[in-house]
């Protein structure tokens, strides 16, 4: 095909000039909604600039010409055959309301088996406990297996000195930043097929599991609950919606049973991996909080029967807001 | 291992490609970001620390959550206000794409960076860069996860053919049908060999120089034969010379 090229390109530049200022337009301005009649204009003219690189595409002379022509198409290619939903403006209150809790029950199988493998975890964790009390070392965290409970108890009921004074917006500060971060690296391991997040939720119930084992069999379960009820009933819940943040990811990686390539597959559950990961992020600001403003005090400061209470109160008000929360 | 292009083909069925970037010229991108971060930082950690005689507690709690804040935020900020690049790829000219040539998404920009935490280990982005290297797209575990890539951006500066080519007759333009002949059956590649060879002529030494110019003129001329009189007393580099005007200045006159 032999073209005359100067006069294609002098007919064609104010149409690929169109295109790129529409472009410039939409990149600059990403809740741009564009009328009709635009949108209808903007089809038009990315299909003559595809016409153009179609042209040109076997024709050398004009190799920069060629060049900004095939970034002009890539531009508008991604922008005319998107399908996926625009983000709008962040919208705070609807996403509390709506998107979180709807996200989480929309992937509750998930949480469903993040709930299973940690509850596995805990009966290993017991089990553990109870027959060779001296795995305490393994299973539990660092300080946990130095102490036992009962002397412990004494320990914090007889305390007369804030150990946190001056420093406790630094302790919340940390407990929520590395509570954060381990539940990301939970999530992120769901690239490992899933496999990481499942030994996290796994270790995380077998340290639950030995803890809770070893304060009850020392008579010291009220403790227990006014110690770890306050932060705990949304710090646990939190680091097992970052665990099923991790299966859902996994699953799209596998693509069990399902048909569809692994780009749409994982394209699918994208959002709602985001939408989990600032959800459970929230939670634990506010397990940070709780646990270095309330859990850390003990009798005779606050009665255990009140943390217990906040606790319970807590622990609804968080199962009717997943549950309820954004029903229709 | 992957390779350095990957060709996108529209329903439309027109192929564009995207130059992948590879797992060094990231890792570099990742180092800028990393040194910007720590600028970033100490600079929050000066000005912070005024307030320090007040509650030091306070101060280094919010120091705590800055610095994770940072962490994560500077690239999704970045990455999302910036289509795709932060400051270290804007230097290195590296940007993230949607692995389909889609619109880049919000999500996408925050789950590749979420799983960047999986990519550094065991330290300094081992498992991604292997990931990267394995990959036929080029990608860490983090794009995997958000089906994104980052291409390279390639600057094309045009040089400056008039400096190259001024002052001489160009015999072949004086054929007309067989120029635009040879405009049209020249392929990019073969295009690109010769405007290099006449750009980097002084590269070479003049044996080596002789020889290629020998071999691209008899290569072009088979492409498209002129008449014997368009190439009589011509030496090979000019004809080169006088193939790469024709080509790429179209809008000179015969």
């Amino acid at each position: 095909m032999i073209i005359d090229l100067q006069r294609f390109i002098r007919t064609e530049r104010p149409v690929w000039t169109e295109l790129e200022s529409i472009l410039n337009r939409l990149e600059a301005e990403p809740n741009l909604k564009l009328s009709l009649e635009e949108i209808q204009r903007f089809h038009d003219l990315y299909e003559r600039a595809t016409a153009s690189l179609a042209k040109l595409t076997t024709f050398s002379a004009e190799p920069a010409t060629r060049q900004y022509l095939e970034s002009l198409v890539a531009r508008a290619y991604g922008e005319v055959h998107e399908t996926r939903e625009k983000r709008r403006r962040l919208q705070p209150i609807q996403w509390l309301r709506q998107n979180f809790p709807q996200t989480f029950r929309r992937q509750i199988r998930a949480f469903h088996l993040a709930v299973a493998i940690t509850i596995a975890g805990c009966a290993f964790g017991t089990v553990a406990t109870m027959v060779d009390p001296e795995s305490r070392h393994v299973t539990m965290p660092f300080g946990h297996d130095q102490l036992k409970p009962s002397q412990r108890v004494s320990e914090e009921e007889t305390r007369t000195k804030d150990r946190f004074a001056g420093n406790r917006t630094l302790f919340s500060s940390q407990l929520m930043t590395h509570n954060t971060q381990v539940s990301i690296f939970s999530l992120a391991l769901g690239t490992t097929w899933g496999i990481g997040t499942i030994l996290i939720l796994f270790y995380n119930g077998i340290s639950l599991g030995a803890i809770a084992t070893d304060y009850v069999s020392d008579g010291q379960a009220r403790f227990l609950l006014g110690w770890l009820m306050p932060h705990g009933v949304i710090e646990i819940p939190a680091i097992l919606i970052a665990g099923q943040a991790g299966l859902v990811l996994a699953r799209g990686l596998i693509g069990w049973g399902d048909p569809t390539p692994i780009g749409s597959r994982l394209r699918a559950v994208s959002r709602d991996l985001v939408t989990l990961s600032i959800g459970f992020a929230l939670m634990l600001i506010w397990a940070g909080f709780v646990e270095a403003f309330l859990s850390q005090y003990h009798e005779p400061v606050v009665p255990y029967e009140a943390k217990i209470a906040f606790g319970t109160l807590e622990l609804a008000a968080l199962i009717l807001y997943l549950g309820r929360s954004g029903r229709k | 291992m992957s390779s350095n292009a990957l060709p996108i083909r529209t329903p439309e069925g027109i192929v564009f490609s995207q130059t992948l970037a590879g797992p060094v010229l990231r890792f570099f991108a990742w180092l800028i970001d990393g040194l910007c971060v720590m600028a970033l930082m100490s600079f929050l950690t000066g000005l912070i620390r005024v307030f320090g005689l007040v509650s030091p507690g306070l101060v280094n709690a919010v120091l705590t959550i800055a610095f994770f804040v940072l962490n994560f935020g500077f690239s999704i900020f970045f990455e999302w206000a910036w289509r795709g690049q932060t400051i270290g790829k804007k230097l290195l000219g590296l940007r993230v794409v949607d692995a389909e040539g889609m619109r880049l998404q919000f999500d996408q920009v925050v789950t590749r960076n979420l799983i960047r935490l999986v990519d550094l280990l065991p330290l300094a982005y081992v498992v991604g860069g292997l990931s990267c290297w394995l990959s036929r797209k080029c990608q860490r575990l983090g794009d995997i996860a958000a089906n994104t890539i980052v291409v390279r951006i390639p600057v094309v500066t045009e040089p400056d053919l008039d400096q190259l080519l001024a002052g001489k007759f160009n015999s072949l333009r004086q054929y007309s049908h067989l120029a635009a002949r040879l405009r049209q059956r020249i392929t990019p590649a073969e295009a690109a060999i010769a405007l290099q060879a006449v750009v980097r002529r002084d590269e070479f030494d003049a044996v080596a120089r002789l020889e290629l110019f020998e071999q691209l003129a008899s290569h072009f001329q088979m492409k498209v034969p002129f008449p014997q009189d368009a190439i009589d007393g011509v030496s090979s580099e000019q004809y080169i010379r006088n193939v790469v005007d024709v080509v790429y200045r179209t809008s000179a006159t015969t």
